[in-house]
């Protein structure tokens, strides 16, 4: 017991430690271009910057749980390890102007990920990259002084919007943000550029996938070598996992077909528990790969397309002309609700997943927040919130841990059944009976 | 509220979804030819391996079962053979001596009775030889009586001859 409470203790200090250095990465929201910085601010150099390029003061809002929570759960076009941005390759297509592809460290990004330099028309605002559409504003690499970022709300279609502007000798020149592909419908859009850079996410999931291509292929060699003998190791590790989803998922859900769609499930299963996984990695830059919709949506996609293009005749038939139901009801619901069902279970599973991920992260960053929210710069209030905060920080943790195994297996429990459903012929009804009990 | 940043989660960028449909297909494929095929096929060639060898056991304590009753058998049988062989033997034995006996028995009399022919034939010979002295002593006491008394005594002659005949008889 004594040996708990001494580790526990030691886990504290050393998070109240790295809380008190880091104390303004977590503000990193909070720092509008020109900030008037409090007594807690240990970077006086920053209010300078925003005075010369005289675009006028900006009042200072303080810290913003939200903002640094959103700021977190982002994707980055630098990679941040606290206050450390890694600087990471920036492929960028704007119709009309072409590829242009340079190292996002030419930015010269400080500690929040804003960039002080612009490059052909690109800054890089809150470790994402933004366009200037002015033409007037100068080609090539400009410098634009520290904090030169502030926020405006302007009309745009008869709603409020902020955006970003770039202060640039004293005049304000409007950023936009890269495409998005969500059709407006999340405040996104397709913008006069898109971003094919190798992000924080796009460099995790190649990460994970050296990973786990390293783990499967040495697991793939130690079934080859040792063949017809008890597995050890790394093998032993993956063994009890890959039968899991083998026995538990495939063959009760697919069906006698399993063994053409294991694959596909043990390739989702893992990277998406790697993933998880890795973004629970503390002071590892934290990226949220399965909580971003373009990941998720990825996945939803190829198995919409992997259900559906493998739908046999049963499936069709029930899906458009349900056997044994009164043509009127068919005509009326049940063809619209089956079909709309096609696009709506992916569409769950993509949701599912980004929200129960985002959320961990947004939970554990607002948990780590209320340090700065309740201590407010002053060592009594901050050491009190830190051991509550530290506390429901590592109960959270472990319960991400928990989601990251039960959201990748959901995730491949319900594409098992979607491609069940699919390819179940029209005798294999105790198929369904059987996953029903699981 | 002043932040630069959007909760842009939820707006999913072009070029990440263009990474992430490459690199997972990438994987997808890789891992499945590479990776998961090979343990799919490992896996199961160990199951039925293992299958095997279960049954093979089971055969061949089936088979150590049937071998033991079989010895088993064979040992009752052979048991019983030898008990077989030694009444038998037994028997033989009786019977040679039974044979023996008999046959030393019928020898015994054979020889006997070849023996009293001998004896009877020594007698006979002995008694005709004994007739024939007595014959012969007879016609010399004969002569010798005849000699004297019968000087023209037929009645005496007659008398010697059927003295003669009586010693024949016996």
């Amino acid at each position: 017991m004594r040996r708990y409470i001494l580790s526990f203790i030691c886990v504290f200090c050393l998070a109240a430690f790295a809380f008190s250095q880091d104390q303004h990465a977590p503000q990193s929201g909070g720092h509008p271009a020109g900030e008037q910085h409090g007594a807690a601010d240990h970077q006086p150099a920053h209010g300078e910057g925003s005075h010369d390029a005289g675009c006028g003061p900006i009042e200072d809002h303080g810290f913003d749980p939200g903002a640094t929570a959103f700021h977190h759960v982002s994707d980055q076009n630098v990679y941040n390890i606290g206050p450390i941005q890694l600087p990471l390759p920036c492929i960028l297509y704007a119709p009309g102007h072409g590829f242009t592809t340079f190292s996002s460290g030419r930015f010269h990004p400080d500690s929040h990920g804003n960039g002080h330099a612009a490059i052909d028309g690109y800054v890089l605002v809150e470790g994402l990259v933004r366009r200037i559409e002015d033409p007037s504003f100068p080609k090539g690499e400009v410098e634009v002084g520290h904090h030169p970022y502030l926020k405006k709300e302007v009309q745009e279609n008869g709603k409020e919007k902020e955006i970003p502007y770039v202060c640039y000798n004293s005049q304000l020149y409007p950023t936009v943000g890269h495409s998005t592909a969500d059709f407006g419908m999340f405040g996104g859009g397709i913008t006069s550029f898109y971003d094919f850079s190798m992000t924080k996410n796009v460099v995790t999931m190649l990460i994970v996938f050296l990973f786990l291509a390293f783990v499967f292929s040495s697991v793939a060699k130690a079934y080859a070598k040792r063949d017809g003998m008890a597995p050890t190791g790394l093998q032993g590790f993956i063994e009890p996992i890959f039968l899991f989803i083998q026995d538990e998922v495939a063959k009760p859900f697919i069906g006698a077909k399993w063994e053409k769609y294991l694959p596909f499930l043990m390739s989702i299963f893992f990277f998406i528990l790697g993933l998880n996984l890795f973004g629970q990695i503390p002071f590892f830059g934290g990226s949220n790969v399965t909580g971003n919709l373009a990941f998720t949506g990825v996945m939803a996609i190829l198995t919409f397309l992997v259900v559906n293009l493998s739908g046999n005749k049963h499936y069709w038939e029930h899906v458009l002309w349900m056997p044994g139901v009164p043509s009127v009801l068919k005509v009326l619901i049940l063809t619209p609700v089956e079909f709309l069902g096609i696009f709506i279970k992916p569409f769950t599973l993509m949701l599912r997943l980004c929200a129960n991920i985002t959320a961990g992260h947004i939970v554990i960053t607002i948990f780590i927040s209320l340090i700065f929210i309740f201590g407010k710069g002053q060592w009594g209030p901050s050491l009190g919130t830190s051991i509550g905060s530290t506390v429901l920080t590592m109960f959270m943790m472990a319960i991400e841990l928990l989601v990251a195994f039960i959201q990748a297996f959901v995730f491949t429990l319900l594409t098992a059944s979607y491609i069940g459903s699919a390819v179940e012929d029209g005798h294999g009804h105790d198929h369904e009976e059987a996953g029903a009990h699981h | 509220m002043l932040f630069l940043i959007e909760f842009n989660v939820i707006q999913p960028p072009v070029g990440l979804i263009f990474w992430s449909t490459v690199i997972f297909v990438i994987f997808w494929l890789l891992m499945s030819k590479m990776a998961f095929k090979p343990i799919i096929a490992a896996l199961k060639k160990r199951e039925s391996d293992i299958q095997g060898s279960l049954d093979e056991a089971k055969r061949v304590r089936q088979e150590m079962q049937n071998l033991k009753a079989e010895n088993e058998a064979l040992l009752v049988q052979a048991r019983e053979e030898r008990a077989q062989i030694l009444k038998e033997a037994k028997e033989a034995g009786n019977r040679i001596v039974e044979e023996a006996k008999t046959r030393a028995k019928e020898d015994a009399q054979k020889i006997v009775a070849s023996a009293k022919e001998q004896i009877e034939h020594q007698k006979m010979a002995a008694i005709t030889d004994l007739k024939n002295q007595v014959g012969a002593i007879s016609l010399e006491i004969a002569e010798k009586v005849i000699r004297k008394e019968l000087r023209g005594n037929a009645e005496q002659e007659s008398f010697v001859n059927g003295l003669v005949k009586e010693i024949k008889l016996n």
